[in-house]
Formats: C-alpha cells, structure tokens, sequence
C-alpha cells in the first residue's frame, strides 16, 4: 500500500490501514470467489462502499490475481489501471464505483435481491466508513434491506471514528451507533476490527439472525501501525509527501 | 401517455424475464396486476429514491432491465448523483420513467414543476432520454427501450394528452420525425409541444408562410443529421419546448445549428424562461403565461422572417 502510495504520490492511506484486516480475512477466508472469473455469477459480493479506501482492497485484489501485481506501481498514472477510487467494469473483482459515499449498500441491496431471485446463495458484504453513515442515502437503504429481510447482507462498518475534518464525535456524532443499527432491524455484533480471529468469527458467521440484515461494527484505528499516522486528521487524504515522511513510514511499518 | 407507458412496462415484462419494476410511493392501485402476475418482480420502495436508484442499478449490473417510476423532479434533482454514478457511469439498463415533465403539475407549485428535466440528464453522459408527444408514439417506443444500452429517462406528459400521432411513426430511439416538411420556417418539439406546433403552422398557412414541423421524441442522443437537413431550405427556426430555454431542446438546437454554421437563419427558443414559475392554476394557463403557445409560436416565426428580409427596424 505504501508502494503503491508512493508510485501515485497520493493516496487515503490511513483509511486505507483502518481496513486491512478487515479486507485481509473476507478475502483469505470468506468470501466465494476465483480471480480467474471475475464474472463467476455464484461469487459473493463485496462492495467497498467506502471507496477511499482502496489501496487496501487493491493489494488484495492483485495478491489474489485479478491483475498484475504491477498495476499497483501505476496507481493514479495517466494510464494506469488503479484510481483513487475504485471503478466497476474497469478493475476486474471490483464490483460497483464507489467514493460518493453513501451508495454501496443500496447497490447491494440490489445484488442480494437479484440472488434471492436466481436463487443463488450469494452474500452481498458492504464495507461502509463511519463517516459514511453521515449520509441520507445509507439510512433508507437499511430500511430497504430490513423490509426485504435480506439476511444475505452484510454491512461490515469501519467505525474509527475518526473522518476527514476531525472525531466523528465533533463533526456528526453518531452514537448509540450499534443500537441506531439495531432500531432499523439489522442484527448487530461489534468486534475489534483489528483481531484477524474475532473478524473471522464475525463474518463466516452471518447471518447472526435468520430473516435479518446483519452488521458487524468494527472498532478499529485510523491509520492503524503507524503511530504518527493514528488518530491524526491530517493523514486522511496525503499527496506530496516529504522524504521524511516516507522514511518515517518505512520504519514504522519495519517496527510495526 | 402515463398509462400507456406503464400498461407497456407491464406487457413488455410479460414477455421478458429480465424486467423489473421499482415505484417510489406511487397512487394506491398503481400496477396492480403486474404486481399480481408478477410479484417478485414488482417493487414499491417508499419516498428513498436515492436508495431506489441504488438498488436498480445493482439489479442492472446483474443483468435485470430496471423500470422505475417516480415524479421527475425527484428523479432528475433529487436523485442527480447516485443517476450520474450508478446508472451513467457503470451504463446500468435502468429506465427511469418521470411523471409530470414539464409544467403539469402547476396547481402544486414549483417543488414538482420538471423545467430543467432535460437539462440535467442531456449533461450525463451515456443517458438517452424520451419525450413522446402522445400515449401513441409513446406505445411505439417503449419496446425499444427495453434493449437500449445504458440509462434511459422517459419523461412523460400529463395523461389525457391530444393524440397527435399515430400507429405509423419510427419504432427506434433516436430518430427525429418530419410531421411537416416546409420552405420558409421550422419549428422543432419535443413532447407534447409537438400538437402546438402543427397547430401553428396551419395558422401560419393561412398567411401564407410554409413552416414545416421536427418533432424530436429523443432529445439524446440528438439527431443532428435532421435537424440541419430540416433547417437547409428555411430562413426562420423556432424551438418549442415546455422546459427552461437553457439547455433542453432548444439548447441542442442552438448547438447544433450554431456549429453548423447556420448563416442567414433566425433561431428564437419557446420554453420556460429562467425562473421559477411564480404562479398555480393549470399547466395551459402557464404555458400561456410563458408564451408556449401555437399562438406565440406562430406570432415569433413573422417576427423573425421580417427580420430575415430586413423590413422591420432593429
């Protein structure tokens, strides 16, 4: 991710290390898929609702052979494969355009009943930010997906309260968070969306209730394994970075 | 032409597994047998239009054809970003059918007046958009929009509508319809203007001037080609619309004609001027207040031919 940053001189790296574990284990051990066929119609979906998070999800992507390994040294070039935001029907695997936030998860909502209807045992996993959840759009899509009881869907919400003026908490506070989920019918489990195992227990483990939507709130850092990159707003979106910072990334990332 | 156009949704999902209907909050009884013969295909999401077009557009993605039906205005400002990501940029087959394009729904003020319809969706790249003049070139259309690539917005009028074509008319998106040929004047329509202005070309007859009629059911992709063939012979031009004079028909004319080169030629736009319209009552009493009328139509064409032959003073 580093890398790949550097290449573009650019990039949403702190969100980006919010959800890599996140990423790491719906890749490596839950969701249904084959590189090779990106289009496989029984896959599982997953939408990266927050778009600008998307260095994360493009080394996974490319680790898992959708496309060369090498695009990631193109990221945001004239030509390259790779923008800051993640675009469908021109990045094999990933499977809507998102970076206006708010429009995952009614996109899923649309893949889970389209499945329901090929009565396809596809699961539909949208990874939303909290800032995201700011947005009017989300909140009738949660009504949607209760009213259908698409327990297919699963939001799985970065909650590292942090976004890109300041802590959620100052700039629209959104708790009870898990408790405003739960008045709108999902079922809820929080975990730490840092801990490989408990992610892994959460997400292979959906729906929680029959009937219902889940989410599975994850309590995670932003900018998390690099100590002057957490909690600090100004690593929200970075371009230019200077040599020191690139050293000071480096060693944190040796350390970490 | 609502009915129609919703009684063709209905017949054409019949036929085709793939399409799909999503209403908003529509009127009790809305489809209702559609929604009996066909209920895993028949949705009504509630006034969460941005989450509608969401979730459309992921049934396009996964091979559905999507209509939904709304208000236009709440389809064309309300819904203007997730229209432009989700449908335009992936090219999701999403049909977004708008009720009250235009000025029908003067008696309930500006909130629901669809002036710049046209306007916002000509901006978008991949939409294709639909103006039938009747329930006729509207049944005549509708087919085609089933395999159109991309987004399609289909504006449609009040309902009741004169019928001023009929059975004969193209079957295709895209294609302008000479309803008139003419040597000294052109009007060209969109929607239900189309009546007006065959309306005032008889008028014009009368006097003596030979106007001829394009009528544009696709507003885009716009049909150049005919428009400058139409416009060849004749000095005068006047574009009839029931839309803002900014950006909709009669802004694609002007566009066209000007990069053509159009020299010697009058162009004046009929349409809603840039405001507001400050007044309730009926859709014909404002288009009479914003002079969308045969009358006027008729009145701007003289106008322009004297200025044309220089007889009347600047």
């Amino acid at each position: 991710m580093v890398e790949a940053m550097r290449a573009g001189n650019r990039g949403h790296l702190a969100s980006a290390f919010s959800v890599t574990e996140i990423l790491r284990v719906l890749y490596d051990d839950v969701l249904r898929y084959d590189a090779g066929r990106p289009g496989w119609p029984d896959r599982d979906r997953l939408i990266l609702s927050k778009g600008h998070g998307c260095l994360a999800l493009y080394v996974l992507l490319a680790e898992k052979g959708f496309f060369p390994a090498a695009e990631l040294d193109r990221f945001c070039a004239r030509d390259g494969l790779l923008g800051g935001h993640p675009e469908y029907g021109r990045i094999p695997g990933v499977e809507a355009s998102t970076g206006s936030l708010g429009h995952g998860l009614s996109i899923g909502i649309g893949f889970a009943l389209n499945a329901r209807r090929e009565r396809r045992a596809t699961r539909v996993f949208v990874v939303v930010s909290d800032g995201e959840t700011n947005e009017g759009s989300l909140w009738e899509a949660l009504l949607c997906a209760h009213k259908h009881r698409l327990d297919t869907l699963v939001a799985v919400v970065d909650y590292n309260k942090q976004q890109s003026y300041g802590g959620t908490a100052e700039v629209l506070d959104l708790e009870p968070f898990a408790a405003k989920w739960q008045a709108f019918g999902f079922a809820v489990t929080e975990v730490d969306g840092h801990d490989t195992g408990a992610l892994r227990a959460a997400l292979t483990g959906t729906p929680l209730i029959p009937g219902r939507p889940t989410a599975v709130i994850c309590h995670t850092v932003k900018g998390r394994g690099v100590p002057f990159m957490e909690h600090n707003p100004h690593w929200h979106h970075k371009s230019k970075l200077t040599d020191d910072e690139w050293r000071g990334l480096r060693q944190a990332l040796e350390a970490a | 032409m609502r009915q129609a156009c919703l009684e063709a949704v209905h017949a054409l999902a019949k036929q085709d597994p793939r399409i799909v209907f999503i209403g908003s909050d529509l009127g009790a009884g809305t489809l209702d047998q559609f929604k009996a013969e066909m209920p895993d295909r028949f949705f009504m999401e509630g006034v969460s239009e941005a989450n509608i077009i969401g979730m459309a557009a992921g049934m396009a993605m996964e091979g559905r054809i999507v209509y939904v039906n709304t208000i236009a205005t709440f389809l064309t400002r309300r819904c203007f970003e997730q229209v432009a990501v989700d449908l335009c940029l992936t090219g999701a087959r999403v049909r977004l059918i708008g009720n009250g394009g235009g000025l029908v729904y003067a008696p309930l003020g500006p909130t629901h007046e669809a002036i710049e319809d046209l306007a916002i969706f000509r901006a978008l790249p991949n939409m294709r958009i639909l103006a039938p003049a009747d329930a006729n070139e509207m049944r005549r259309l509708m087919p085609a929009t089933v395999e159109a690539a991309g987004p399609v917005y289909i504006r449609v009028a009040k309902g009741g509508d004169p019928l001023v074509t009929g059975d004969d008319g193209p079957r295709e998106l895209g294609p302008a319809v000479i309803m008139r040929r003419g040597v000294d004047a052109l009007f060209v329509t969109t929607g239900i203007t189309l009546r007006l202005a065959l309306d005032a070309a008889q008028l014009l007859n009368r006097e003596g001037v030979d106007a001829g009629v394009l009528h544009m059911p696709t507003v885009k992709p716009f049909d150049t080609e005919a428009l400058l063939a139409s416009a060849e012979p004749v000095s005068a031009i006047v574009s009839l619309e029931e839309h803002s004079t900014i950006g909709g028909l009669g802004g694609a004319v002007a566009e066209a004609l000007a990069e053509a080169g159009a020299a010697g030629k009058r162009l004046r736009r009929i349409g809603v001027p840039d405001v507001f319209p400050d007044q309730y009552g009926s859709q014909d009493s404002l288009m009479a207040r914003y002079q969308i009328t045969a009358g006027d139509a008729a009145r701007t064409v003289q106008e322009l031919l004297k200025m044309v032959n220089g007889s009347v003073a600047r």
